[in-house]
């Protein structure tokens, strides 16, 4: 009677077990699932328009509903232009947040600094969209274009960047803005990626005499280069499909044009004021091409940003 | 001629005050923002915006039916995507060690994690707004909860892989069976960071307004309506901000405010629930 319950209980035992194994293994497949979801969907949501245009798609400057002619240059032009002026301020300061929390800031004051970078990450990216188009642009534009207008625009081969009027709004502005948002990101990957850094390692060189810009720059720098490499590919990943603050500001002009004073338009943004009002099939199915790209390069961009966080986790695993 | 000494000092002392420079670079724009909400916002913030609905052009009205569907799409997109987002975390955690699908997946989800979420806008409208042929709450809730799924199961995985082994070992040894050792030990164990994780993935759908574009897109009136397209707060935000009316200009920095009241505060009780530095990026 005994063993008899005792083979009841375990079966029942083992049926859960193999259960709940399988509902979390199913969850965790449609994860995958999705992956593959989203990007059939875009296929197929494009494909009139990837019959129609083919690869000209890419290289076109065309944006005509009218004629029913798409072309994606000029808003992939803009992503890319938006998300390298946000890189290239956002690395500097987001560098220099994450040595002054890792290595200069006084002990108390770290969490409530790192709270409130993590809270500049938080703010929802409309109010950046708000914020720039009401206020940051007027002020750009009064004080800040003008000069760059007559100072920068004269120069020889990065003066045409600058030349132009000063509209406010524009793919500057856009990448700006960008740059405000992302730096909390790389900023606080950075930090993470600091603090692995064996205490060890850096106490051997202070203790060689080094001062802390030269433990950085010497120490933790090389040793984390791979994960601060990863963190500013994940800024550049949030960049590029950022969607809401740079819609508000990059003025949705289907144009190209040298100057990053000039309005232009990104994918996300093109999507965002587009979308809903694009009759007939091609348009939408262009606009869905437009989603498909954007999405295939952010995938790549994040893939690569995560593949380098794990070399470095990974490296960290087997010293330590 | 400055001596080596000297000049190794002049550049650490360059160095450590420019980052000193950059931290409060990225203080002001915090400060700048949050100030201009507070004057832009709190001026508009009255018992109108919480009792009336959205006003047509150049009249006064309120969020009210925006907020309810604010709230309705993300309370359900919460219910659909936390199960699914522990479940998955709970795989990768505890089953997680031998196979392919692991590995995988955690990477994939850490992929889209940062995926742009105009995106997952676009697969929603693809997959099921064209189907049922127009624009719905429903939509708006299921392109949320795929945001919220990656979240949950990073947080998820984070948390179980805290919670000590000799804690599962232990229940093991009293002959508890593995499920009752997930669910009723490590589970509860790590109960609030997995909160954390999921008023974080809350914060965030909170303020997002491109998957909703395409999705629930936005209504004038009262509607609580799943299957209708429905007001939610972002959407009139971006509509009433980008218009010329003054009235409308108005109500979309109180709903701004309110928005990132509604964040920050969601955020920092994740922060005060589980003090340690979050790890979803």
């Amino acid at each position: 009677m005994a063993t008899f319950l005792r083979d009841v209980h375990m079966k029942r035992h083992n049926l859960l077990d193999t259960l709940f194994r399988n509902i979390t293994r199913l969850s965790a497949f449609a994860v995958l699932l999705l992956l593959v979801a989203i990007i059939v969907s875009l296929i197929i949501g494009s494909a009139p328009s990837i019959k129609a245009f083919g690869l000209n798609f890419l290289t076109s400057t065309d944006w005509d509903p009218v004629a029913d002619e798409y072309g994606a240059l000029v808003p992939i032009v803009g992503t890319l232009a938006t998300s390298a002026i946000a890189l290239l301020i956002a690395i500097p300061v987001s560098f220099g947040i994450a040595l002054f929390l890792t290595e200069l800031s006084p002990r108390w004051l770290r969490r409530p600094l790192g709270i409130a970078v993590e809270l500049l990450a938080g703010i929802p990216s409309i109010i950046y969209g708000m914020w720039g188009l009401f206020v940051f642009a007027p002020l750009f534009a009064d004080h800040v274009q003008p000069w760059l207008i007559e100072e920068l625009g004269p120069l020889p081969i990065f003066g045409p960047l600058f030349q132009g009027i000063p509209m406010g709004i524009g793919v500057l502005t856009a990448g700006i803005i960008l740059a405000i948002m992302v730096i909390p990101f790389i900023a606080s990957v950075m930090r993470d990626v600091f603090e692995v850094v064996p205490t060890l390692l850096k106490e051997s060189a202070y203790g060689l005499g080094a001062t802390t810009w030269e433990v950085m720059w010497n120490v933790v720098l090389p040793y984390t280069k791979i994960g601060v490499a990863g963190g500013i590919m994940l800024g550049l990943g949030r960049a590029l499909g950022e969607t809401m603050a740079v819609t508000f500001v990059i003025g949705n002009a289907h144009e190209l044009s040298a100057s990053l004073m000039m309005p232009g338009n990104s994918i996300s943004s093109a999507l965002a004021n587009e979308f809903n009002e694009a009759v007939g099939e091609l348009y939408t199915s262009a606009l869905i091409e437009l989603g498909l790209i954007l999405f295939l390069i952010t995938f790549i961009v994040l893939s690569l940003a995560r593949y380098m966080l794990y070399m470095l986790a990974k490296r960290e695993g087997s010293t330590a | 001629m400055l001596t080596l000494y000297a000049r190794r000092r002049l550049i650490n002392a360059m160095g450590l005050g420019i980052s000193a420079v950059a931290m409060l670079f990225g203080l002001f724009w915090l400060g700048w923002i949050l100030w201009t909400l507070l004057a832009n916002g709190l001026p508009h913030l009255t018992t109108a915006v919480f009792t009336q609905m959205t006003p047509p052009p150049n009249s006064s009205g309120g969020l009210l039916n925006a907020i309810a569907g604010s709230l309705m799409m993300t309370f359900l997109a919460a219910l659909i995507g936390t199960p699914i987002g522990i479940l998955a975390g709970t795989y990768l955690a505890e089953f997680g060690q031998r196979g392919w699908l692991a590995p995988t997946t955690r990477f994939i989800n850490d992929v889209l994690l940062s995926a742009p979420s105009i995106v997952i806008g676009l697969f929603i409208y693809e997959m099921y707004v064209l189907k049922i042929g127009h624009f719905s709450g429903w939509a708006g809730a299921l392109a949320l909860s795929i945001l919220v799924i990656p979240i949950v199961i990073r947080t998820t995985e984070n948390m179980l892989r805290l919670v000590p082994n000799t804690l599962r070992e232990a229940a093991a040894a009293l002959g508890a069976p593995q499920w009752k050792v997930i669910n009723l030990v490590t589970l509860r164990a790590a109960r609030a960071g997995i909160i954390t994780g999921v008023l974080l993935a809350v914060a965030r759908i909170s303020g997002e307004t491109a998957p909703l574009l395409f999705t629930s897109l936005n209504n004038q009136f009262w509607s609580s309506d799943l299957d209708q397209p429905m007001a939610n707060l972002p959407v009139v935000i971006f509509q009433f901000a980008m218009s010329p009316y003054e009235d409308w200009q108005s109500l979309a920095w109180a709903g701004a405010l309110l928005i990132t009241i509604s964040v920050l505060t969601l955020n920092i009780m994740a922060r005060v629930l589980f003090r340690q530095s979050s790890t979803t990026y």
